[in-house]
């Protein structure tokens, strides 16, 4: 018997742009990658669909352009998705497509089960506040109002982090960019959410700065059990944190299984280029 | 040949669009009504969103103050008291008992206002969540959906850096448990004059093009922490210099001979009635 999905992601679809004849049907449309080149629509995100398991860490792998931000944008609530459903297994959420709920059951959402690392921290963090009101933010958000509490939740979290205690209150625009992206990490732990996304926490830093994040998300995964979703147009990265992949490509998955088989054996001819790049 | 002036300055039809606002303002209490923001006479940001407000509603009995930062005769205040009197030729008090408008920049006057009073707070920056985000269809979302851990937010981070809340004016406060508003740059101290507030307070931000109101009666809380309560400025073991007056608003002065602190009722026309009070108290008393 397998184990229920704590995260059902059915049939996503994203566009930017309005369509025409030629690319409304998706059975008959023409497109370059991922765009019409009759009407400059994007289809960012089509059909995806996967499950996410408790305690698993779910790497999604696509070169720049394939849909993995938006797709992630979209369960996250940043971005409004065109159709698709989403379930989440928790009771008071269960048998309803989380997609439809209002932004204040959405907010909810996001306060108490995702926790959410963006690729640029300007995205994920207020950078005139200092580094311990950012991780506050999400547990005042979610209805804490006792500073002493805040406080020592987050000067927990930022020594999880290895953000040294003496520079918590500063802005994080003073920050490494690695150091950022931790900040972003304890900020996106503070409620201690059932599903973490993280999108490209790695690219554009030092390759030994690389190192010590991913070995930080891997120790909350072997600590704290959280389901993530790990974005990544790194084969690299998602091999060391994934058990499962999927593979996107012009907003399509076009393989999915156990990282390590994927690795071993590409079936799509996308993927085995990625693969051998890699060795 | 010169056209007739309006009574109050505005044509009818000017008026009538802030005054529906204003009503707007009345049932929604906190919420910040956009209005079209005229052109006056006074430079923005020198009380025009009180102006405007005080214009559109004064009748031709009306008795009308004006305040500055707790006093009557401040450049400001006379400015704006001659434009209203130039345009309508209503009477003018420094009493607050006295009047039924009274429109303020930075001050609720110490006396306790009645349900027949109006309350026209001048207000600079009418956004709480404005240190939040910069883009005013953020915040507009903000207040849409009753996510203010923003304001929260910036409360904390005063704490965290000075170990208390250091708004010294303008302290955010929560509106019928629904909006969190601006109080205009107002003391701590006055924060709790505008809960259950007998008056009707109405507050123009002439430059943001903003009304909002607290109708009477509406509950107003300050903005705070289960572990750091809202205080207001305390004036504790202190009085007026001149009057004696203990719970109100004092302004420091410092003798510059001596180097003495003394304390003054920022209330100044609160102050002069106290003291014209007590003379008259006085010479009954030595006439009896
Ligand atoms: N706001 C937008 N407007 C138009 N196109 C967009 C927008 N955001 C993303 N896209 C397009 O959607 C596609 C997917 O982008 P993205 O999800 O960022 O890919 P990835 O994260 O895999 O690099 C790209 O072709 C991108 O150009
Ligand atoms: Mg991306
Ligand atoms: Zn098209």
């Amino acid at each position: 018997m397998r184990e229920q999905p704590i995260l059902e992601v059915r049939n996503l679809q994203k566009q930017f742009g309005e369509g025409c004849r030629h690319c409304l049907d998706p059975e008959t449309r023409q497109l370059e990658k991922n765009f019409c080149s009759y009407c400059g629509t994007v289809y960012a995100v089509h059909d995806v669909s996967f499950d996410l398991y408790p305690g698993e860490v779910l790497g999604v792998v696509g070169e720049s352009g394939s849909g993995k931000s938006t797709m992630l944008q979209g369960l996250y609530f940043d971005t409004d998705l065109a159709s698709g459903e989403v379930y989440i297994n928790e009771p008071m959420l269960a048998g309803q497509n989380v997609l439809t709920l209002s932004s204040q059951q959405k907010r909810y959402i996001r306060n108490y089960i995702y926790g959410m690392v963006y690729q640029n921290p300007l995205d994920g963090l207020k950078m005139k506040f200092s580094s311990i009101g950012n991780i506050a933010e999400k547990m005042i958000a979610a209805g804490s109002r006792h500073v002493g509490d805040i406080e020592a939740r987050s000067k927990t979290l930022l020594e999880d982090v290895h953000i040294p205690l003496r520079r918590m209150k500063e802005e994080p625009r003073n920050f490494s960019g690695g150091m950022q992206q931790r900040v972003q990490i304890a900020k996106a732990l503070s409620n201690n959410p059932p599903i973490l996304f993280l999108d490209e926490v790695t690219t554009g830093l030092d390759l030994s700065v690389q190192a010590s994040v991913l070995d930080l998300i891997k120790q909350i995964q072997r600590e704290l059990h959280i389901s993530m979703i790990v974005v990544s147009h790194d084969l690299a990265v998602i091999r060391m944190l994934a058990d499962r992949s999927i593979v996107m490509l012009n907003g399509t998955i076009i393989e999915k299984g156990l990282t390590d088989q994927i690795l071993e054996d590409p079936q799509h001819e996308y993927t085995q280029q990625l693969v051998y790049s890699l060795l | 040949m010169q056209t007739k002036p309006h009574f109050a300055f505005f044509d009818e039809g000017s008026k009538k669009e802030i005054r529906r606002a204003t009503l707007k303002a009345v049932a929604i209490p906190g919420y910040q009504v956009p209005f079209a923001s005229r052109e006056m006479p006074i430079a923005r940001g020198w009380g025009t969103g009180g102006l405007q407000l005080t214009l559109s509603l004064i009748g031709k009995k009306d008795v009308l103050k004006v305040i500055d930062q707790g006093a009557d005769e401040s450049v400001n205040a006379v400015s704006i008291k001659k434009l209203v009197r130039h345009t309508t030729g209503v009477a003018l008090t420094d009493q607050t008992a006295e009047a039924n408008i009274i429109q303020s920049r930075h001050r609720i006057p110490e006396e306790p206002l009645r349900d027949d009073q109006i309350l026209v707070l001048q207000v600079p920056n009418p956004e709480p969540l404005r240190k939040v985000d910069a883009r005013e269809y953020m915040t507009k979302r903000m207040h849409a959906e009753d996510d203010y851990s923003g304001a929260w937010l910036i409360l904390f981070e005063q704490i965290i850096k000075y170990q208390k809340m250091t708004t010294g004016a303008a302290h955010p406060v929560y509106v019928n448990g629904r909006y969190v508003m601006a109080p205009s740059p107002i003391p701590r101290f006055d924060n709790p004059k505008m809960h259950a507030s007998d008056a009707l307070i109405l507050l123009g931000a002439g430059r943001e093009k903003k009304i909002y109101a607290v109708p009477p009666y509406t509950k107003v809380e300050s903005l705070a922490f289960e572990d750091f309560p809202f205080t207001k400025e305390s004036f504790q073991g202190k009085q007026c210099n001149l009057c004696g007056a203990e719970d109100v608003f004092l302004d420091e002065i410092i003798n510059q001979a001596t180097g003495d602190r003394i304390y003054q009722c920022n209330d100044t026309s609160y102050c002069v009635d106290r003291l014209n009070h007590s003379e008259e108290k006085e010479v009954e008393n030595s006439y009896a």
